[in-house]
């Protein structure tokens, strides 16, 4: 019933849904042509002039090595957005996938699945993941990988969560007697019925595996160095910030405003489509 | 009027729609209600009867106001007293009782509980008093072994007495008006008529006024003196009960009564085209609300509002009054004949045991099994028979459905579909063949369609699932099952949220018919409608019967609705048979003493 339109509508019909798109198309848009509006070469540096605050030359003045802050803040988003969208598209995939054949099919498989999902939310992922890290390096196919990995467990349960509430109703009911498959019923019975609950949670895991993202970066773990990365810029400059503050705020404005508008946007989408956020399965 | 205990004067409720235009779910309600009278207020759903309701509690549903109008209990109006006098007027003066008040009881706490917790909200007894006050109430609603009663948990009661707790708490508070909200629905018609009398004995021993709002005119009839008839959120027609009943007016009080199956009729009910718009829809209709529905609308109708005109004791909102009490234009049909059935039996079950747990480890240690829900049936259908199942609730009806569509496992036992296809095994067991020639209906038609599918690929399922057409013909044949069961051919792109419930429920049985089944399964399929609109349903049911031949298995729990549709009928009690036989036999003279009972039950 709601079309990729109608949903957009939908959102940009309260003033804060409005907001968030905004916000969202904004940093969408300036990920994919930033490379072609920075005034400055991100590694480029101006010697000598180190820390130095805004002026015309460099609207957000310049950093520890004298690079641009602008220009770095700019491109600064682009590698964790590549990870999280990708990496949200496999959560939610593969976290749907088995959330309803759990849902759905129950008995046995349910009870393996469930287990399974259990025993991961049980590891400190954090940890396990600088793990990985460690072993495999930090390519953006690895990240995106782990992190898909993770956060589609939660995804896990929220699917199987809302299955349960559609495999009771009598179309389901009535699709079975029919003798429709298993496949054809987990497809045009079931998952159209919990493709709004599922596009409300992605939205939301997007903007929890950014916040991620730019964690591991803080820590040295996401992006390898002079990549411009928010989280790694903040990391970086933090120790300066009495004496130069931009080059912490700017990357700390443009990563909470992306959150912002992540999360505005899924509210309002939560609240076109009817879904309750309240009844979701927590983490 | 002087001495009158509740008085409403051109009530209207709703809310601001878009473009500052107000929509009415309650329009310009004039009512009095004197000390000890009994007023039952009947309307389909969405008519606006709960909401009037509430409102004289001074309560209203999430984003609904008094859009103009006054009310006066006592004097005193509630939307503008404080709100302690309200809470006052709440327990002391008037009392609700909700439909569903198994629901409204909280589950963790013992009914003494809750008793006590009433008392000293609404009555000035001294706590010692309590546990006394209590047994009374609970002897006065009649309650089987009160003292034991008050210690148990709401879900140790039966819907029943979950009810009469409720009514009994209403009392407490030595209320001068009590309103209920559908109370007996949802209940048996054997439970049903035993919370019918004690109301009616509550209302003359402690002259209690009464506003009863149900969608079932029977029931009121039980219960109230007065009975005021609500369409489109007005009311149309309100009068001392045996006028309206004896002699209605209004064409809608006519459609209704005319629309409502009864034992030992020999028309059919007779449906009233068309379905209640919801308050959304009906914009600002200046004119009379019942005119897209009404027999002899004129454009007079559909211009002005009719006003309330007097007739006699009661009053009518219509311009046509003269030609509506010539009542023409109401002529049920006769009852056909039962068609003559060929011996050729379709479908037989016999000893057919179903039970839903397995037994555990424990019990199968011991050689123990649990009960199973269904015992021993077994019954036949023949090429062309609707065949009834009646029963009260939990009884098994839809657990024998079930297991005929395959979808749950029985325990023992034989059913086999024209004599040699064998029907007991699970739906994944079962050949295409055998699929196609069983169809199920289900009881709510919001649950049994797929939101997210449209009429059109909702109908083309079946086909493609059952039939190899081409595309062209595959279209064709969907415009074919949507003219076979009135419905344009527009639905097609429609999805079921934009269908009213008698629509979606039409979508369902096209369905069905899709399959070219030779049995479709009927669980309760008309009980989640409006009556106006089952009749049309059950009219649908025997057409289909006489063109294509196909026979029902119709599961109901209304005995007169499977006297009209039905040729044999089959009563069900905790699983077992009790009698079986033809309608005619089995109505007129009822050997086994639940038959009896049954029947004694019908309003
Ligand atoms: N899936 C189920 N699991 C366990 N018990 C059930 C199930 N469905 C129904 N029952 C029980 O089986 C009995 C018969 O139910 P049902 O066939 O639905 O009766 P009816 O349709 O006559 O109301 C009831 O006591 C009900 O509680
Ligand atoms: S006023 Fe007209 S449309 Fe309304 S009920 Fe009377 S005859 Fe029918
Ligand atoms: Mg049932």
């Amino acid at each position: 019933m709601s079309s990729a339109p109608a949903m957009l509508k939908g959102v940009m019909a309260t003033r804060s849904g409005k907001i968030g798109v905004v916000l969202v198309g904004f940093h969408l848009l300036l990920a994919l042509m930033s490379p072609w509006l920075v005034p400055y070469d991100f590694a480029a540096q101006t010697a000598l002039v180190d820390h130095a605050g805004p002026s015309l030359a460099h609207w957000a003045g310049l950093d520890t090595l004298g690079r641009d802050v602008l220009t770095r803040t700019m491109l600064g988003g682009r590698e964790a957005l590549l990870v999280t969208i990708f990496g949200t598209g496999l959560a939610v995939v593969w976290g749907s996938f088995f959330g309803v054949l759990a849902g759905y099919l129950g008995g046995r498989i349910d009870e393996l699945i469930m287990r399974s999902v259990d025993i991961f939310l049980a590891i400190p992922w954090m940890i396990f993941l600088l793990l990985v890290i460690a072993s495999f390096g930090n390519a953006p196919i690895v990240m995106i990988l782990t992190l898909g990995f993770f956060y589609g467990i939660g995804v896990v349960r929220m699917a199987r969560a809302a299955t349960l509430e559609v495999v009771v109703k009598d179309y389901v009911l009535a699709a079975k007697a029919r003798g429709e498959s298993p496949l054809s019923i987990m497809m045009t019975e079931i998952l159209p019925n919990v493709r709004d609950v599922l596009m409300v949670e992605s939205a939301m895991r997007w903007s929890w595996m950014l916040l991620a993202f730019s964690a591991l970066s803080f820590l040295g773990f996401g992006v390898t160095p002079p990549t411009p990365d928010w989280g790694l810029m903040i990391a970086n400059s933090r120790i300066y910030l009495a004496l130069a503050p931009w080059p912490v705020l700017m990357p700390m404005i443009a990563l909470s405003s992306l959150i912002i508008g992540i999360n505005l946007t899924a509210d309002a989408l939560a609240k076109s489509l009817g879904v309750d956020k309240t009844t979701r399965a927590l983490v | 009027m002087t001495g009158s205990l509740l008085s409403i004067e051109n009530l209207s409720i709703g809310f601001t729609g878009l473009n500052d235009q107000p929509i009415f779910i309650v329009r310009d309600v004039n009512l009095t209600l004197a000390a000890g009278e009994t007023l039952g207020l009947v309307g389909e759903s969405g008519c606006g009867k709960s909401s009037l309701l509430l409102a004289m509690m001074g309560y209203y549903k999430q984003g609904l106001g008094r859009l103009r109008g006054g009310i006066a209990y006592d004097g005193q109006d509630p939307g503008l007293v404080s709100s302690q006098q309200l809470q006052a007027l709440r327990g002391g003066g008037m009392a609700l009782i909700p439909q569903n008040a198994g629901q409204a009881l909280t589950p963790t706490l013992r009914i003494k509980a809750q008793m006590v917790e009433v008392l000293r909200l609404h009555s000035d007894l001294a706590p010692g008093a309590w546990h006394a006050r209590c047994l009374a109430l609970f002897e006065r609603v009649k309650l089987p072994d009160p003292e034991e009663m008050l210690e148990r948990y709401p879900h140790e009661l039966s819907g029943g007495q979950q009810q009469r707790v409720a009514i009994a708490m209403a009392l407490a508070g030595e209320p001068d008006l009590l309103l209920l909200d559908e109370p007996t629905t949802g209940l048996d018609v054997t439970t049903q008529v035993g919370v019918l009398s004690l109301l009616q004995e509550i209302c003359r021993d402690l002259n209690t006024a009464m506003v009863y709002v149900s969608h079932d005119i029977q029931v009121i009839s039980q219960v109230c003196n007065q009975i005021a008839i609500m369409y489109a959120g007005e009311i149309v027609e309100m009068g001392p009960r045996a006028d309206l009943l004896n002699q209605p007016v209004h064409p809608y009080t006519q459609g209704l009564l005319a629309s409502i199956p009864r034992l030992d009729q020999q028309t059919l009910p007779h449906p009233i085209a068309g379905e209640m718009l919801q308050p959304v829809h009906r914009g600002s209709n200046v004119g009379c609300g019942y005119a897209g529905r009404c027999a002899l609308a004129t454009d007079q109708c559909r211009e002005i509002a009719p006003l309330a005109q007097p007739i006699a004791d009661r009053w009518v909102k219509c311009h046509e009054v003269t030609a509506a009490r010539a009542g023409e234009f109401i002529r049920p049909a006769q009852k056909l004949l039962a068609p003559n059935l060929s011996d050729s039996e379709l479908l037989a079950v016999e000893d057919l045991s179903v039970r839903y747990q397995a037994p555990t480890w424990l019990q199968s240690l011991r050689g123990q099994q649990p009960p199973a829900i269904v015992r021993a049936v077994s019954f036949g259908i023949r090429k062309g028979e609707i065949k009834g199942l009646v029963g009260e609730s939990g009884s098994g009806k839809s657990t024998i459905l079930k297991t005929i569509a395959g979808l749950q496992p029985s325990l023992s036992g034989r059913i086999t579909l024209s004599g040699t296809d064998d029907l007991a095994g699970p739906v994944e067991s079962r050949p295409r063949r055998c699929l196609r020639k069983v169809q199920l209906v289900f009881q709510n038609p919001d649950a049994s369609l797929n939101p997210r599918k449209t009429t059109g690929e909702i109908l083309r399922r079946p086909l493609e699932l059952y039939f190899d057409l081409g595309p062209g013909v595959m279209d064709e044949e969907v415009d074919a099952l949507l003219q076979r069961v009135n419905l344009p051919e527009s639905y097609k792109g429609r999805f079921p949220g934009q269908l009213s419930g008698g629509e979606k429920q039409r979508v369902a049985i096209a369905r069905a018919l899709a399959a070219k089944p030779e049995l479709i399964l009927c669980d309760e399929i008309t009980s989640a409608l409006d009556v106006s609109v089952q009749a049309a349903i059950l009219k649908l049911l025997l057409d289909l019967r006489a063109d294509s031949g196909v026979s029902l298995l119709f599961v109901s729990h209304d005995l007169a609705v499977v006297e009209t549709l039905c040729d044999s009928v089959l009563v069900l009690e905790g699983g077992e048979v009790r009698e079986a036989g033809s309608c005619a036999e089995v109505f007129k003279n009822p050997q086994h003493a639940y038959t009896q009972a049954l029947l004694a039950s019908v309003l």
